[in-house]
Order: C-alpha cells, then sequence, then structure tokens
C-alpha cells in the first residue's frame, strides 16, 4: 500500500480492475466520466490509454449523470465511476434518468465503509446506499473480490436494458482500509 | 437584426430566432426556465432538448451529446443562473476541446422563474472571464445588436468549445412549453439521430 497517500488502491495481484475494463469494452462503452478514486487508479490507466473510450475528468460528479444524459441522448453508452463522497453531489441531478429514462449506470468504491480510519469518510459513506435508493437507484454490493466484476456486470445491464440508474459499490473489505497503524 | 427590448439589451427570444434561422442539423440543448420556453417558441422538434430539470447540467448534457455527435453542431442555449450553478463544467470542458459544441448564456442578471432576485452577474461576476479562466479559448461577449451575426457564425463554425455570454432584456415573455414528459423528449433526439434503431438499443 502507499505511504504517501490516505486512500487505499487494491494491491498490485487483484485483477478485479482489468475485469471492470473488459466489462467496459464488452458492454460497447464510449464516454467513462469520473472523478479520480486510488481505488479506481488502475481502471482508470487502462480506460486512459484506450483511444476508443473517451475519459471525461469531472470537477464534480453531478457533472458526470448529466454528461451520461448527453452521451445516451447522442447514442453513446456512458458509465460514472467515482468514490462513495461523490454520490452526495449526485443526488438531484440523478433526477435526469427518472425525467428521461437515462441509462445511468456508477461503479463507485466505498469509504466510510469496512474499518475505515478516517472519520470525515464516514457521514456519506454510510448514507451512499440510502442516498443512492432514495433516488431510484438499483444498488448492488460487492464485499470480496470474486463479486466484483460479475456484480458490476449486472450493473451495467440492469441500465442499459431497463433505462436507469445503478450502481455497483465496491466494499472496502475488497479495497483495504488505511490505518497508520492505528489498528 | 434582433429586436432590442424596453432596456435597449437584446430581445432573448428574437435572438433565439436569429440563432436558429437555417439551422440545419444542430441540436439544442436548452436549460431549465426561460432558455427552453425561447426555443419552444422558435422552433420545437427533434433536434431540441428543453430541459425540465437538472439545473446546472445543460453544459455537460452538452457535452456528452457533442462528443457522442461529433459531426453535429450542438448548443448549449442557457440562463446565467443555469450556468453559475454548473460553472465548473466550463473547465471540463475546456479540458476535452470538443469543436462542435458552443454555449450561449443569455444573461438577464436575474433568476427568472423564482421572481427575479438578482443573481451574481448583476454584482460583477464575469461569466466570459470564468469561461475563459477556465481555458475556454473562443470567447464573446455580446451586448449589441450588431454583434449578432459573428456571434451566430461561431456557434455554427465547429471551431469550438465557444461560449458567449449575451446581455439580454430581462423582461418575461409568454410561456411556450415543450412536451413535459421527458422520455418522448429523449427518445424524439434518440431516433432522429439513430432511427427506430434507437428503441431497439
Amino acid at each position: 500500500m502507499n505511504s504517501t497517500t490516505i486512500e487505499s488502491a487494491p494491491d498490485a495481484a487483484a485483477d478485479w480492475p482489468d475485469g471492470l475494463y473488459d466489462l467496459l469494452k464488452q458492454y460497447n462503452v464510449r464516454q467513462v466520466a469520473l472523478v479520480p478514486d486510488a481505488g479506481h487508479s488502475r481502471l482508470i490507466k487502462r480506460c486512459l490509454a484506450d483511444n476508443t473510450l473517451r475519459v471525461v475528468t469531472l470537477t464534480t460528479e453531478e457533472e458526470g449523470v448529466a454528461l451520461m444524459q448527453g452521451a445516451w441522448l447522442g447514442g453513446d453508452r456512458s458509465v460514472l465511476l467515482m468514490q462513495s463522497s461523490g454520490v452526495g453531489n449526485c443526488i438531484n441531478m440523478l433526477s435526469l434518468s427518472s425525467i428521461h429514462r437515462t441509462p445511468m449506470p456508477m461503479i463507485i468504491t466505498m469509504r466510510g465503509d469496512f474499518g475505515e480510519f478516517n472519520p470525515a469518510q464516514i457521514a456519506m459513506g454510510q448514507a451512499t446506499q440510502k442516498v443512492l435508493e432514495a433516488m431510484g437507484t438499483i444498488v448492488h454490493r460487492a464485499d470480496h473480490a470474486a463479486d466484483v466484476v460479475p456484480t458490476a456486470e449486472a450493473t451495467l445491464k440492469l441500465a442499459y436494458n431497463t433505462f436507469r440508474p445503478t450502481a455497483t459499490l465496491i466494499g472496502q473489505r475488497v479495497l483495504g482500509a488505511k490505518t497508520f497503524g492505528k489498528d | 437584426m434582433v429586436k432590442l427590448g424596453a432596456s435597449g439589451k437584446l430581445d432573448r427570444r428574437d435572438l433565439t430566432r436569429v440563432l436558429f434561422e437555417d439551422r440545419g442539423g444542430m441540436l439544442v440543448v436548452a436549460g431549465l426556465g426561460a432558455p427552453a420556453w425561447d426555443i419552444s417558441a422558435v422552433d420545437d422538434g427533434p433536434q431540441n432538448l428543453p430541459l425540465w430539470g437538472g439545473m446546472g447540467g445543460a453544459a455537460m448534457i452538452g457535452l456528452g451529446l457533442a462528443l457522442a455527435q461529433p459531426d453535429r453542431t450542438v448548443l448549449v442555449l442557457t440562463g446565467d443562473g443555469e450556468m453559475l450553478m454548473g460553472i465548473g463544467s466550463l473547465a471540463t470542458i475546456a479540458h476535452q476541446k470538443p469543436r462542435n459544441l458552443s454555449i450561449v448564456v443569455q444573461d438577464n442578471e436575474h433568476y427568472g422563474e423564482t421572481g427575479m432576485q438578482e443573481t451574481a452577474t448583476r454584482h460583477g461576476t464575469d461569466l466570459v472571464k470564468m469561461a475563459e479562466g477556465a481555458g475556454i479559448r473562443r470567447i464573446m461577449l455580446v451586448t449589441e445588436a450588431s454583434d449578432v451575426p459573428a456571434l451566430k457564425a461561431a456557434v455554427y463554425a465547429q471551431e469550438g468549445p465557444f461560449f458567449a455570454v449575451v446581455k439580454i432584456d430581462a423582461a418575461s415573455l409568454p410561456l411556450v412549453l415543450p412536451p413535459r414528459e421527458g422520455a418522448i423528449l429523449q427518445a424524439r433526439m434518440r431516433e432522429h439521430l439513430l432511427g427506430p434503431k434507437a428503441h431497439l438499443a
């Protein structure tokens, strides 16, 4: 684990980030909206290296919700990658999906979750699933590495086939929680 | 020539009319409130997405659409209040550099739908400078009817991203409402762009 940041990234042996990249290709995703997260860093690197994917780095996550609306309007599939704290920034914008029936799949790395160290992450982390569900999002969790790719695949399918916001929450148990020796 | 309102500033609906004349394949996303009524009054149809919600999202919807349809001119027509709420998206758009995207802010310096409370642009906030600071190279401030031909040429030039503020008369004009069902608004544009297979995606 990197000792210069407070965020946790999956260790190098984990293969689910590559599995997520393969899913984006398999489902013909063209626009990848994101606010960077350490948990998604390897997936982001794979997307940036692929010139058939348009990576749109956002200033705030709600921009990604609006981007997904525009992408679908123009015939592109898209996905939003973010950390759980970013979900709070999306709440009202998610109404675009229920207004227009727009597929809006989200793949979210959890903070404020299993074994969290930082008190500031707890409030939004614990509210993440409730907030998404309150806005009509179908939410599934993946708390074991082996579940991440199948769960994300279900999230993509549900969004593109049934025209609504959907989310996979990748639990902190998968990502690891940093403790700074305060174990 | 675009008509002027009682204040001597440009009339918003007549500006919209001029921007839409001979629009060809231009796609338009209009921010909620008066810009949505303006585009509906001038030319409602499948090339328009008038917004009923998602305040602060118009420019980003335009970006997603412009990236998906790189050969189409995409215009985001919105108000100063809506643009202020999504101001960070100007940095995101400058980063992406979509040549076919233009954003035109009809700036009446007020929140028109909620009782004409003043916005920050009434008190010195300069959206053109904010766009320039965000990294958008092609910018324009329009205060005179004689500037409008150059504005229109820039919107259609596909040398964007292009950002303009037009100072408009603050009068509220008669409501002309687009369809209220958002699923129809989305589906009609998708069908226009993709054909009947849009509904089998």
